[in-house]
């Protein structure tokens, strides 16, 4: 085996190696444990980088330092910040349910987690190669809209319900584009299975990767995921549910100490998640953007994908400012949905117009045209009676 | 006991508390609760007899079972917004005081 | 090799006495969210049942189905008609002994046809179906029932959205909007 590829399946060979170091009949338990301490490892380290990076990233975009002060350039951050939550008191109010005040951050953690069991990081480093693995994954996803509705409701505060019925409601509007703008690539994959996803884009043309994202309908289709995966996990402009000027931070109002420490992991867990799909679905999994890169491992691609994806979240929410319940909805409902739709149709079409000598430039111009039509289209008409423009301030000024 | 009569007695288990829940609580959103019960017993056993039947491949338990979910999430819709419509009319969702028809 | 106890497996027992005990729960308790919420136990008692009846499909339908959308709409009902609070006076009806003799026999005569009419077969060989296959077959053969459904539901969404809807005068509310969510 060349060095390349050696470095690329360093992560498999050691599980082998380990589990090669039990009887036989243990070995599949063995390999199974190894991959989920791997997951349950090293994505909370990126959390604790994210967390640091998104802190310092949104001090520079606002023009300030942000935390510099623990360790070199404040690096150590998360240790302090892991130190504080742990050793803080966990407080919860006297009427509330404890039950399901305390079960709420764990479904969510747990949800979170079972995501990655599907998501391919890397050349044969996926923990269930399931025939059905999309469908697991939104399957999940839907389980953490009750979470966020249990601690909300649980804590007796009416500034919690009011931010739980808003994610609630947020998430199931936006569940549908989520949904219908990856079926786009289960229709021109033919399959629900994230492996054969990333299968399905793997070969080159000249040194141009095969990624869905590079045709009309797979760079629509991202858009439109990428902005239903920002609301799905209430992720700035999308976070009206936890509105800290509004709904003094919403459904984990009444959370402190380590369950808020897991609201706060589960919710950043949730991002990575969705964001590793955008990768799958979109961008090419694990595989390099140049045939001539193909030498860089596996599942170093992925995670610098990932950590673009974060650095465009970050970005996002630096420079967006938070939208109203009434605009979120009509967004979703009335642009968002007719989009996918119609970008379904868009996929079929480019699927039966075919190779051909005509058939690929064709293609090309009649789905993006449709594309673009409706997005000129339907932003004019959605606009139309929106009265934007200049704002007088009667008391501000 | 077979695996087929297991499965079995838990779809019947499951199909007597629905029918117990929709006859004895008083709340309209509860009985909705209670007949969505009955539907996923019923569904429990489609699967159950399309694993342990004859031909498995010809995938009819399943399809019954697919298209009873699709039919069960339209019937949990409309029923809730009917009991969502019943309480703007009289404020209650109390079965043992829904005794007129009209609104 | 899996443990068994009366001819059923370990992982079936658990997972039997999970869905039961949601159910029970649900039908006991009288505050109607802790109903809602062990409703959900047994949705997903019932998925994980399906994927040990390897019906891996139907058993992620059943989630995102019932606990992604049926369970979050009961609670959205729950809230909307006020029943979150405190517990009602009675939860149970007037006639709620009837009803538990009625409930009791049902089991009664299908847990006796059960046992009464299988023959001890053998488990075969778990079937082969792959996602493919269950398009394909929707496609082909189940083509009238998916059209159907698919009207049935449109039928349904709009049903439910003209059903919630305020009558006339105030604008939108938020339950015409959810109800359109599913």
């Amino acid at each position: 085996m060349s060095l390349p590829s050696q470095l690329d399946q360093v992560f498999v060979l050691l599980q082998h190696w380990v589990a090669g170091l039990f009887p036989v009949w243990l070995q599949p338990f063995v390999a199974t444990v190894l991959a989920v301490v791997g997951i349950v490892a090293s994505f909370p380290a990126i959390f604790a980088v994210t967390t640091v990076l998104e802190r310092k990233g949104l001090g520079r975009i606002q023009n300030r330092l942000g935390p510099n002060r623990v360790g070199p350039l404040g690096i150590l951050q998360p240790v302090a910040d892991g130190i504080k939550s742990l050793t803080k008191e966990d407080i919860v109010p006297f009427t509330a349910d404890g039950l399901v005040h305390f079960l709420a951050p764990v479904v969510l953690v747990v949800a979170v987690f079972l995501g990655f069991a599907v998501l391919p990081i890397g050349r044969n480093m996926v923990l269930a190669n399931m025939d059905a693995g999309l469908l697991f994954f939104f399957a999940i996803g839907a389980s953490t809209e009750l979470s966020v509705f249990m601690a909300g409701w649980s804590s007796r505060n009416k500034y919690s319900l009011l931010g739980a019925m808003r994610a609630v409601a947020q998430m199931i509007s936006y569940e549908v584009p989520l949904l219908l703008s990856a079926t786009v690539i289960v229709m021109m994959t033919g399959s629900l299975s994230t492996v054969k996803i990333v299968e399905a884009q793997g070969g080159f043309t000249g040194f141009l990767p095969h990624w869905y994202v590079f045709t009309p309908w797979g760079f629509a289709g991202f858009v439109l995921f990428v902005i239903a995966a920002l609301a799905e996990t209430n992720r700035s402009p999308f976070d009206l549910p936890e509105g800290e000027s509004e709904l003094v931070a919403g459904y984990f109002t009444e959370y402190s100490g380590f369950k808020f420490a897991l609201f706060f992991l589960g919710e950043y867990l949730g991002m990575f998640s969705i964001a590793g799909f955008a990768i799958t679905l979109f961008l090419g999994g694990w595989g390099a953007p140049f045939s001539f890169l193909g030498f860089v491992p596996s599942w170093g691609w992925f995670f610098l994908k990932l950590l673009g994806a974060i650095a465009l979240f970050i970005w996002l929410r630096g420079t967006l400012p938070r939208l109203r319940q009434d605009q979120l909805m009509n967004f979703a409902w009335k642009f968002m949905l007719p989009m996918t739709l119609l970008n379904l149709v868009v996929a079929g079409a480019w699927r039966f117009m075919g190779e051909g000598p005509f058939g690929g430039v064709t293609r090309w111009l009649v789905c993006s045209a449709v594309l673009l039509a409706a997005y000129v289209l339907l932003g004019r008409v959605l606009m139309r009676h929106q009265k934007l423009g200049p704002r007088s301030y009667r008391y501000a000024e | 006991m077979t695996p087929l009569a297991g499965f079995l007695i838990v779809a019947a288990l499951v199909f007597s508390i629905g029918l117990a829940i929709a006859l004895t609580r008083r709340n309209a959103i509860l009985v909705l609760i209670g007949i969505e019960l009955m539907l996923n017993a019923a569904n429990l056993n489609l699967i159950a007899f399309w694993r342990f039947g004859p031909h498995p491949e010809a995938l009819t338990g399943m399809m019954f079972a697919i298209f009873s979910i699709a039919v069960a999430a339209a019937e949990a819709a409309v029923g809730l917004g009917l009991v969502i419509a019943y309480h703007r009319h009289s404020k209650t969702t109390d079965l043992d005081t829904m005794t007129r028809m009209k609104g | 090799m899996i443990p068994t106890l009366f001819g059923l497996t370990l992982p079936f027992l658990i997972l039997a006495a999970l869905t039961i005990a949601g159910a029970v729960a649900a039908a006991l308790l009288r505050n109607l969210v802790h109903c809602a919420l062990s409703l959900t136990i047994t949705f997903a008692g019932l998925a994980l049942l399906y994927l040990n009846l390897d019906a891996q499909f139907v058993g992620f339908v059943q989630m995102l189905v019932y606990i992604g959308a049926v369970a979050i709409l009961v609670v959205f009902a729950i809230l909307l008609t006020r029943g979150a609070g405190m517990p009602e006076y009675r939860s149970f009806s007037s006639n709620w002994l009837l009803g538990l003799v009625l409930a009791a026999a049902t089991f009664a005569l299908l847990a006796w046809a059960v046992t009464l009419s299988l023959p001890a077969s053998a488990a075969s060989a778990a079937p082969a179906v792959t996602v493919q296959g269950i398009g394909v077959a929707l496609m082909t053969t189940y083509v009238l029932p998916l059209e159907i459904v698919a009207i049935l539901l449109t039928v349904a969404l709009i049903g439910a959205v003209i059903v919630a809807m305020p009558e006339a005068k105030s604008a939108k509310s938020p339950s015409a909007g959810k109800a359109g969510a599913q």
